[in-house]
């Protein structure tokens, strides 16, 4: 995926940054509106380089599904995450079994690779070390399987198939 | 009292006892990775417990509104987004300061990375690190 015109990337930003600010006034109040619009394309001027590199392609309403799809399933993931923890901390014994393993990601973009660490993170026993290219390091609470492939299989291919549609 | 109200309390109960699960994590796990691995997941769904949950809450209320709740989740999704960060960032410091794992663990693939790469760099420009050592 090539990068968008600065039209577009322009756009995407304000969008992003007058929805926050939507949510951060909870008004519809038209002097809210306005100033609102006003501060998100003076501040989407200065940031839009930086922000996004494939402007209003992000926009795409299958992209918009998985990523609503996907809010549930990582928030299950993140509950069943805690549970696992709450059971490691409680039980008298302690079960760990902890290791560094290393995984493959077929993501390509670095907004992908981010989001996929972050969900590494927060899900079952797992968190992110080290990012170098297309190999992540992942320091594993109970580790099952260290072969790269195995590794992968269990941490990071469950979330691949939202996060590919959503970033590429 | 009302629903809305209850659905918050409840939240608010379920994020204390993951704030709680938190630190005795802290407490009983025996390095610093291990430590950081608990201390992230419950600190991140706590707090997100907590802040939704004082948003619903409000609703319930007399003195609350909608703009409670439509605050606390940016804040919430904020939280969601750098918490992670922040752990993967503190976690890569301890391991490149050479804070050893725990000798229960079983595996260390970073290790063998990081050495596997020293040597192709040595490999590839062998004058000047024999020069400078």
């Amino acid at each position: 995926m090539g990068e968008a015109s600065r039209i577009s990337r322009y756009l995407y930003t304000v969008i992003v940054l007058f929805l926050i600010w939507l949510f951060l006034t909870a008004s519809l109040d038209t002097q809210e509106l306005e100033i609102g619009l006003l501060l998100s394309l003076i501040v989407g001027a200065f940031t839009y380089e930086i922000f996004t590199t494939n402007g209003l392609a992000n926009l795409n309403p299958k992209r918009i599904a998985y990523a609503i799809a996907y809010i549930p399933y990582f928030l299950w993931a993140m509950i069943m995450a805690n549970l696992d923890v709450a059971y490691r901390v409680l039980h008298p014994k302690r079960p760990i079994n902890p290791g560094i393993v290393e995984c493959r990601t077929v993501l390509e973009s670095d907004v992908g690779k981010l989001s996929l660490a972050n969900s590494i993170t927060l899900t079952p026993g797992t968190i992110t070390l080290d990012v170098d290219g297309d190999k992540y390091f992942i320091h594993w609470i109970d580790v099952k399987d260290d072969s790269v492939e195995g590794a992968s299989k269990n941490i990071t291919q469950p979330f691949e198939k939202f996060l590919k549609v959503i970033f590429g | 009292m009302n629903a809305l109200a209850a659905i918050g309390e409840v939240l608010v109960l379920l994020g204390t006892f993951f704030y709680f699960l938190s630190a005795l994590g802290l407490i009983r796990m025996p390095d610093v990775y291990n430590r950081m691995q608990t201390s992230t997941k419950s600190a991140t769904l706590g707090s997100l417990g907590v802040m939704v949950g004082v948003g619903i809450w409000a609703l319930g209320t007399d003195f609350g509104s909608i703009p409670w709740l439509t605050k606390t989740i940016v804040i919430a999704v904020f939280l969601l987004l750098t918490n992670p960060i922040s752990a993967h960032a503190l976690i890569r410091a301890a391991y490149k300061s050479g804070i050893p794992l725990w000798e229960g663990s079983v595996v260390d693939k970073y290790r063998e990375h990081l050495e596997a790469k020293e040597r192709e760099e040595v490999e590839e420009t062998p004058a000047e690190e024999g020069g400078e050592e």
